[in-house]
This record gives C-alpha cells, sequence and structure tokens, in this order.
C-alpha cells in the first residue's frame, strides 16, 4: 500500500470550501484518504500553497491539426529543444511541442488532466494515438459534431430521438468526451469556399441553420445526461461585431436547462466578442458577455487569452484560418475532413504595438475580470491560438494584479488603450479564485468528480507551489506568483510524485476519459440501420472500420451515463 | 484449415487505403481478388514467396541461421556500439513500429530516416515553406468538378484511385464520370493521360515554370513568352481559367514533381498555385504518396520529435536540417557508421555514393523477404507482415487512420517488428550506458 503525507501545506480547495486553512492531505494508493498510517513517507510543505491538480478544459495538443501544425513549422522547434534526462524522453517546444514535452510541460506547472476540443471523428483514432503518448496528465478530446451530415440530416427531418442516438454511437465510436461545435454549418459552407455569419443563416445543400444545430445538440447533450456542456465556438470568429453572434449563440438556448451545471460552455471568447463595424474600429465586447453570463446560469466561458508573442492558429474553422491568412500572409493549412468538419493552421505573431492585437488582449482580461463569479469562467489562451499553454503562469500574474495589468497597458497600442475599459478595472483574483478557474470549476464542469479537489476519494492529483501566501501579497509580489506557478515544487499525479522542483522526477501513463451514453436498443437499432444504408455514400471508409475499439485506448477511464431514450 | 473469408480487409500495399477487400484463406491466402487491384492481389497471394524464415547472422562471407535472442544479442550490439548509427526505412510497417524505432533512435542516439527521404521530402519542404491547403479524399469524391493528375500516373501505382476517389466515384455532389473535368499534366502520354478531357505535355523538368506561369495567368497578368515548358500561352491562360471556374477542384502530384528538377521548390509552386486559387473558388492538393504508411511514418516521428524525417537524435535532442540530417546525405559522406533497416531495401533503391557506403557499415534488416539490403547485412531477423500476418495502425494518403489487420498467423517463430525492435530496445538498455 503505497501511503503518502503531504504535511501541513496551505491548502487550496475550492469545491470544498477550503480557503488557506493549514491541512495535512493523505493519499493512499492514488486516492485521497482521510488518514494515513504512521509509515506513510511523509512531505513536508509547511507554509507553500497546495492545490488540486490542475484542469484544462481547452487546449489544442493532440491530433491530426496539431501534427499538422508541428510538421509545417520547424521553425517553431529549433529554438526550444528538450534533451532526455534519465526519466524523461526529449522533444521540442514552443507554440506546438511534441506530445512528451506536452506531458511534461503541463506537470511541471501543476496541471494534472488536460481535454483536447476539437478533434474531427474520422481522425480520431490519430487524437488518441497522440494522446496515448502523452505522458504523466490525464486527458479526453471532445469530437466534432456541428457539420456533421448525419447530425444535419436528422435535425431537417426532425428526428431528435435518433439523433440522440447517433451522439451516442458517434461517442462511443470515437472514445469521445463531449460534444464540440465549431461554427456550426459554417464549415459545410467552406466545402464551396464561403462561410457563415449569422446563427439564422441557410446551410448550402442542407437546408437548416446554425440556430437549429446549436439548440438540437444542446438538447442531445440534455437527454444523453453527458457530464459535460456542449462546448461551442460561434459563427463568425474573429469578425468585427460577432459579439453579437455569440449573445445570440448564448441565448438560443435559454430554456434549456441541464440538471447538473450549465447547458453550454462557450470557449476562447475573446475571438468571438468583438464589437465594431471594421478592423479600424474594432472595439471590445467584453462588458456585454459578460454582463450576459452574470445574468444567466447556462452558460460558462473561457477567454483564450492572448499572449504578445508568436504563436500558431489552429482550429476546425476553415472558413475563419483562410480569412486570417489573409491578413497573417504566412503559411496557411487547411485540411477538410469527409462529411463532418474541417481544419486550418496558420503562423502568426501578436504584437503590443498592434492595435487589434491589443483589443484582444484586453477583451479576454476584461471578460476573465468582468464575469463576477469564478465558477463561470475558465482560464485559457486556447492554446496555441491565443498563446502556448506555458504562458499560463503569467495570466496568472495578470489576473492577481492590476500592476502587472499596467505594467503592459503601459506599452500597449494607444489607440486601444484609450478605447479599452480594461484600465479602469481594479478587481485582482485571489488564489482562492486562481484555484477555482485552473482546477475546481473547470473539473466540475467537466463532470469529472474525482477530479478538481482535495477531498476524500479524489484522485490524488495535488500541486504544491513555492509560495507562502502568508507572506506574499499576489497583487505586489507577482512576479513570485509568475514563478511559483511556471515551476511547481512538487506535482503529484495519482499518489506518486512526478515534479520536483520544476523538474520531471519520474513519467507515468495517465488515463484517457471518454463517455459511454447508454440509450435503448431499439432507437439504437434504427440508427445503426439508417448508418448502413448511408455510411459508403458519405464515407471512404468501411463503417466496420470506423469505430475505435476501446484496447486502442492505453489507459482507457469510461464514464458511463444513461440516455432518456 | 477450413476456408475462411475476411471482410473490409485493408490492403497495405500503396497508400489509398482501401479497407473494403474481402480475403480468402484457408491458413494461406487464396484469393484476395474482390475489391482489390491487381496489385493488391498479388501482395496477399504471395505473401509466402521469397520469405525469410530464420534469424541469419553473418559468419565470413555467408549468412547463417541463429536464434532468435542471438540475432537480437548481435543487433543490439552493433547499434550500441555506432557513433553515429542510422535507422532507416519504416513506411511499410505499422505506426507502433515506428514509436518503437524512435525510441530505440534516441537510446543510441542515431539518426531516424524514413523513406520520405527519397520521394515526398521535398512536398514536406515545401509545405514548411508555402503551407498546404488539403482535405481527405471522400471531400474530393463528393465534391470536386476538376481533377488534375500533375506527374503522377495513377493508373499504375494507385490503381484504384480514381474509382475511389476522384472521375469514376460516385459522390454526393458529383455523381458521373460526366460531372468533373480531367486534366493530366506530364511528359509522356500515360495511361492517366489517356482518361483525360485535356492532356498537357510539358518539357521535362519544366514544372516549376509551367506552375507559376498559371501563377501569373490566375493572377491575371501577362505571360511574356509564347510558350512555357513547351506548352503554349493559350493553353496556360485555358487551362487557369478552367481552374478559376470550377466550384472545386483537386490536384494531385506525384514523384515527377518532386523529383525532378526544382524539388522542393516545385511542390512549393504547387502548393502556392492552390493557396492562390483559393481566393477566386475552392482548391486542394493532395500529394500522392507512395507506400501504405509513409504518411504515417511522417505523422508519429512528428508528434513524437516535432519533424516529419531526418531526425538527428545524437545529441540527446531531436534535430532536423534535412541535407544533414537525412539518410542519404548522412551515408553519402560516409558518416553512418551502422544501420538498421526496417521495411525497406535502401541497398537497391538509394543512389550509388549513399548505397555503397551502406555496404561498407555493419547493417541489421528486419524484414519479411529476402532482399539485397537483407543479402548485405551482418544481422537479417525475420517479421510478420503488416496487415497480412501483424496488425497495426496505418495512416492513408490524407491523414485517415485505419487500422490493419491480421488475416493470417505469420510463419512459425517470425516475430512482427514491433516484438523485434522492443527485444532490441530492452536488450541495448541492459548493456547501460556507451562508452
Amino acid at each position: 500500500m503505497a501511503e503518502l503525507l503531504i504535511r501541513n501545506g496551505c491548502v487550496f480547495d475550492p469545491l470544498n470550501s477550503i480557503e488557506g486553512e493549514r491541512k495535512d492531505i493523505s493519499i493512499r494508493d492514488g486516492k485521497i484518504v482521510e488518514k494515513v498510517g504512521r509509515k506513510a513517507r511523509v512531505l513536508d510543505v509547511s507554509g507553500l500553497t497546495v492545490m488540486p491538480g490542475g484542469v484544462d478544459i481547452h487546449s489544442h495538443i493532440a491530433g491530426s491539426k496539431a501534427n499538422c501544425a508541428r510538421m509545417m513549422r520547424p521553425e517553431d522547434h529549433w529554438r526550444d529543444p528538450e534533451p532526455k534526462t534519465k526519466y524523461t524522453r526529449s522533444g521540442v517546444g514552443h507554440t506546438i511541442p511534441s506530445v512528451f514535452t506536452t506531458g511534461y510541460r503541463y506537470a511541471r506547472m501543476g496541471y494534472t488532466t488536460v481535454f483536447e476540443p476539437a478533434t474531427p471523428p474520422l481522425k480520431t483514432r490519430h487524437t488518441h494515438e497522440e494522446l496515448n503518448d502523452i505522458p504523466i496528465i490525464d486527458k479526453g478530446c471532445f469530437p466534432l459534431l456541428g457539420n456533421n451530415w448525419f447530425v444535419m440530416e436528422y435535425i431537417k427531418q426532425g428526428r431528435m430521438e435518433e439523433l440522440a442516438a447517433y451522439v451516442a454511437w458517434m461517442l462511443e465510436a470515437t472514445k469521445g468526451y463531449a460534444i464540440k461545435i465549431v461554427n456550426p454549418g459554417g464549415i459545410e459552407a467552406w466545402r464551396w469556399g464561403r462561410n457563415l455569419r449569422h446563427l439564422d443563416d441557410k446551410i448550402p445543400n442542407f437546408d437548416v441553420t446554425p440556430r437549429e444545430i446549436v439548440r438540437a445538440l444542446c438538447q442531445v447533450n440534455k437527454i444523453l445526461n453527458l457530464p459535460h456542456a456542449v462546448h461551442i465556438h460561434p459563427n463568425g470568429l474573429s469578425e468585427p461585431g460577432n459579439y453579437q453572434t455569440t449573445l445570440d449563440t448564448m441565448d438560443c438556448i435559454h430554456d434549456i436547462q441541464r440538471a447538473n451545471g450549465p447547458t453550454m460552455h462557450v470557449t476562447h471568447v475573446q475571438f468571438t466578442g468583438r464589437k465594431g463595424w471594421s478592423w479600424a474600429d474594432v472595439r471590445s465586447g467584453a462588458t456585454e458577455i459578460a454582463d450576459y453570463v452574470n445574468a444567466h446560469d447556462h452558460v460558462s466561458i473561457d477567454p483564450g487569452q492572448l499572449i504578445f508573442t508568436n504563436v500558431t492558429w489552429m482550429t476546425a474553422d476553415g472558413p475563419a484560418m483562410f480569412a486570417l491568412f489573409k491578413f497573417s500572409r504566412t503559411k496557411w493549412f487547411n485540411a477538410d475532413v469527409e462529411s463532418e468538419t474541417g481544419a486550418g493552421v496558420v503562423s502568426a505573431t501578436y504584437k503590443k504595438s498592434n492595435y487589434v492585437n491589443a483589443i484582444q488582449w484586453g477583451i479576454a482580461l476584461e471578460l476573465a475580470l468582468l464575469v463576477k463569479d469564478p465558477w463561470k469562467v475558465y482560464l485559457t489562451t486556447d492554446h496555441p491560438n491565443g498563446g502556448p499553454f506555458t504562458a499560463y503562469p503569467r495570466v496568472i500574474s495578470w489576473l492577481v494584479s492590476k500592476e502587472a495589468r499596467q505594467r503592459v497597458i503601459d506599452k500597449i497600442n494607444k489607440t486601444a488603450r484609450r478605447r479599452l475599459d480594461l484600465p479602469g478595472i481594479d478587481r485582482e483574483y485571489s488564489l482562492h479564485e486562481i484555484a477555482t478557474i485552473t482546477r475546481a470549476a473547470t473539473a466540475k464542469s467537466l463532470g469529472l468528480g474525482c477530479k478538481g479537489h482535495l477531498g476524500a476519494g479524489a484522485d490524488a492529483d495535488i500541486a504544491v507551489y513555492g509560495i507562502e501566501p502568508r507572506n506574499v501579497d499576489p497583487a505586489k509580489d507577482y512576479e513570485a506568483v509568475r514563478k511559483a506557478f511556471a515551476r511547481a515544487a512538487f506535482t503529484v499525479k495519482d499518489g506518486r510524485i512526478v515534479v520536483k522542483n520544476g523538474e520531471v522526477v519520474r513519467s507515468t501513463q495517465g488515463r484517457t476519459f471518454w463517455t459511454k451514453p447508454q440509450v435503448s436498443e431499439g432507437i439504437m437499432k434504427t440508427v445503426v440501420s439508417d448508418l448502413e444504408q448511408k455510411f459508403d455514400d458519405y464515407y471512404t471508409v468501411c463503417m466496420a472500420n470506423y469505430p475505435i475499439e476501446e484496447r486502442y485506448l492505453t489507459a482507457s477511464q469510461a464514464i458511463a451515463t444513461r440516455g432518456d431514450v | 484449415m477450413p476456408r475462411t473469408t475476411l471482410q473490409n480487409v485493408l490492403c497495405t500495399f500503396c497508400a489509398s487505403g482501401c479497407d473494403n477487400l474481402e480475403i480468402t484463406y484457408d491458413g494461406r491466402i487464396v484469393d484476395s481478388a474482390r475489391n482489390g487491384c491487381a496489385i493488391s492481389v498479388s501482395r496477399f497471394t504471395t505473401a509466402d514467396e521469397s520469405r525469410i524464415l530464420k534469424p541469419l547472422v553473418r559468419k565470413g562471407r555467408t549468412l547463417r541461421p541463429t536464434t532468435f535472442a542471438g540475432s537480437i544479442d548481435r543487433a543490439a550490439r552493433i547499434l550500441h556500439n555506432a557513433k553515429y548509427p542510422l535507422l532507416y526505412g519504416w513506411s511499410q510497417t505499422s505506426c507502433e513500429a515506428i514509436s518503437k524505432g524512435i525510441e530505440l533512435a534516441e537510446l543510441v542516439g542515431g539518426l531516424i530516416d524514413n523513406t520520405t527521404t527519397s520521394c515526398h521530402g521535398p512536398t514536406i519542404l515545401g509545405v514548411q515553406d508555402a503551407g498546404e491547403a488539403t482535405c481527405t479524399l471522400g471531400e474530393v469524391r463528393h465534391s470536386a468538378d476538376l481533377i488534375i493528375y500533375w506527374a503522377c500516373n495513377p493508373v499504375h501505382s494507385h490503381p484504384r484511385h480514381t474509382d475511389r476517389y476522384t472521375i469514376f466515384s460516385e459522390g454526393r455532389f458529383r455523381k458521373t464520370r460526366k460531372d468533373r473535368k480531367l486534366i493530366v499534366v506530364d511528359v509522356r502520354k500515360t495511361d492517366t493521360a489517356k482518361l483525360a478531357d485535356r492532356f498537357i505535355q510539358i518539357q521535362p523538368n519544366g514544372d516549376y515554370e509551367l506552375l507559376t506561369a498559371l501563377r501569373t495567368a490566375i493572377k491575371g497578368e501577362e505571360i511574356e513568352q509564347d510558350s512555357v515548358a513547351g506548352v503554349p500561352v493559350d493553353t496556360i491562360e485555358e487551362i487557369a481559367d478552367m481552374m478559376m471556374e470550377c466550384e472545386f477542384g483537386a490536384l494531385f502530384f506525384g514523384l515527377g514533381l518532386t523529383m525532378s528538377m526544382g524539388k522542393h521548390r516545385n511542390t512549393e509552386a504547387a502548393l502556392a498555385l492552390v493557396r492562390d486559387l483559393n481566393y477566386v473558388t475552392k482548391f486542394v492538393v493532395v500529394p500522392m504518396r507512395g507506400w501504405f504508411n509513409v504518411t504515417g511514418a511522417n505523422e508519429v516521428s512528428t508528434w513524437q520529435t516535432g519533424y516529419p524525417y531526418a531526425v538527428d537524435l545524437t545529441q540527446g535532442y531531436p534535430r532536423f536540417n534535412p541535407g544533414d540530417t537525412s539518410a542519404i546525405d548522412a551515408l553519402a559522406r560516409g558518416e553512418v557508421d551502422a544501420a538498421l533497416v526496417v521495411a525497406s531495401d535502401p541497398v537497391s533503391h538509394f543512389p550509388r555514393a549513399a548505397a555503397k557506403s551502406l555496404l561498407e557499415i555493419p547493417i541489421v534488416t528486419v524484414e519479411p523477404k529476402r532482399t539485397p539490403t537483407s543479402d548485405a547485412s551482418e544481422v537479417v531477423i525475420p517479421s510478420a507482415i503488416i496487415g497480412v500476418e501483424a496488425a497495426g495502425t496505418i495512416y492513408r494518403i490524407d491523414g485517415v487512420p485505419l487500422e490493419a489487420k491480421k488475416v493470417i498467423e505469420p510463419p512459425l517463430g517470425v516475430r512482427t517488428d514491433e516484438e523485434i525492435l522492443d527485444a532490441i530496445i530492452r536488450r541495448v538498455k541492459k548493456m547501460g550506458a556507451r562508452r
């Protein structure tokens, strides 16, 4: 019996309402328990900050488009090699690190669970191959369903029960975790080089609208009792004035309430929260969006914080990527996936002097600061779109300290500075709130009961950061905060110490979470028969070869749900 | 053993990924006729010909049978003692085996390269310069009303490409041959060219000029010659108009572009042409990759090391600099002092200088069948054929991952590439740090 006692830390465990109390954490066999025996190994962390392991809800770490980006951008890796050590494999950084490096770098920041938020179902076998190879962290992926032909046809025919059963079939076939929608219908329009901007635009050849797709999949999510909300990237990404489409998207499902949390998670809102009519007068729509989120319980958001650095844009939103490529004029990768979705990759650099970039940076921070309830807004950079995940500590320093923000505000584009509300916002996050937006709230939103807290029964995924909350004022010592969050003093994964003083000292295999919804046999039979009729017409792969078998996942962890059909 | 038929089998010859074969077997494969092309039939029905059945090690001038453990030990010693070992091949094995190969390369501090280096390496370099607008093959089947085969001959190299994915396929928005136009660009009238609506015969090594002329025409600028690469300007403008007027165009290009004069500049021009066309209409490009898992070799190498081929791990971290860290160049410079060849035959296929250098160093070959490379090796370890005698993941031309099936048992005592590499890794680890 492997026992570990993490002694005398200053514990932040928002899900159990523990805020900075001196406490011991007992661990046995990879789980947190009430008590351990006298022979337990003791880790004395007196006074240091102890939190549950970080849980990232949205980070593009694996799969076909991430690998296209790695392949297309050797210049991204040259400056950032990661040599092998006694415990670790070699690899490369930076904005799109190789898989081993991805796992190590997350663990070094005290993160222990990460979700890849967009996988094309047909290529999800690839995503799982990469997820299998990412060491230490637990993971999962969200299959893209917002432009899927079967989905659109079931909606057109008004067959909601069959749609629910189809989504259940898809989640099981792809070993996916949640429903992801990217630019609903817009990617289907991209087949012909077009895009959809608004919720009521008609999708060519399918005669349904983005609104119908969003509503139907949110209803399916409820019918199947899936653990996470519908994870959505709305239409009109990055275009000036798109905040209205985002608000419409949020509001179009206000009547669909889910028992176990918000119905919809709107992701990287910095890219879809823009006011204005043109690039010259693009403004922040953060106030309107934050007001909406503050007033409604059916949505949560993440800002997708921008970092002033070189980045890689990657999304399933093919048309948006092409539109952005026209600005960046760098390198553009497009990869449409038959009958399902698309993908785009573009390299880019964000500059403080650039008006639009400065506004984007401001929108993300305004969102994080104006949404009052930290359980509704989660820390992301939409890695690697807003910035690499390794920039989280910097984002944390901006959130905890107005002074840290001001230092950047002083250097950004002057017009942007004048037009942003950010300089007038005084809110500073406490460490407890940081723990909420980086682990407790994300775990709760994902419906992972074993993650994001330190109560008995939870997975023993723990981060210890080298700052003493009693002696440190984050608002003043934001640099110390940033450094502490960049290199965890200890990271414990499943009860084993994997990181010490910011270095990996043990590599382990994390699990892959996926959802297995149960629906009635009758309805599933109907759906399978529908699929058998059309599969060969829609795909160039046989239906028998499409599903990914569970043995394919090195460490599979299914979460069963019971559907209401 | 009674006759059995297995459905939905993936063919592991070319990278087209035909996954609907029906294979009949009774201990050995007797028939693969249904849904397979002629090459596929031969791949399955001759699986048991020219096989190496026992591990072999060199004693003087001859290769003598040995035990599996003996062959692994000798292979591990060769790689462990080498200063700059090359681990080459990988495009005809599974991703699981490739993954082991990269682990081994890191362990022994070697150079790992796949056959991309001698086929579509220039395509990857082109993508690194110009990006790539691509899609899965089903998108082409459903939507493309203009198909271009440039410097490739799929009728012979990828025999079912035209009926599964392009002109003869049945898609959602394009049903028959009449719904698509086909342009073929090549230096000679190939059998693919005979199917074309327009065949453009260009002068050898004229691809870069013609591609650039097409880009010029698409941008609406004047071309100041009468002809480019042997093609009259009127024809070029006509082709450019066809490209701009289509609703969904698809360009496929092959080794005629990557391995003729200009190499990665040719592919860059082709990729840039397709990119430019997207300002006007919808256009995609899909390089015609050859071996069934050459795409997979790039994918695994990229997600594990950051680079798709020619990865040097001698410094303890990945380095990528084709021309320096590519197999042929390192061999031709005489720097490589041992080689592990998995599922490939570089002695036959490499340029003379590289092949000659290869013959002067100890080679470990892991391969199902006898080849000139196996004949020249110090150690030969027979392996099971992926997709016939062993299962594993492979990637189609367009990056769609598929699972190759195990249909029959391999010959007695023959192991899979993955098992063999794993055994070498374990043996090398036992040898401890190199002096």
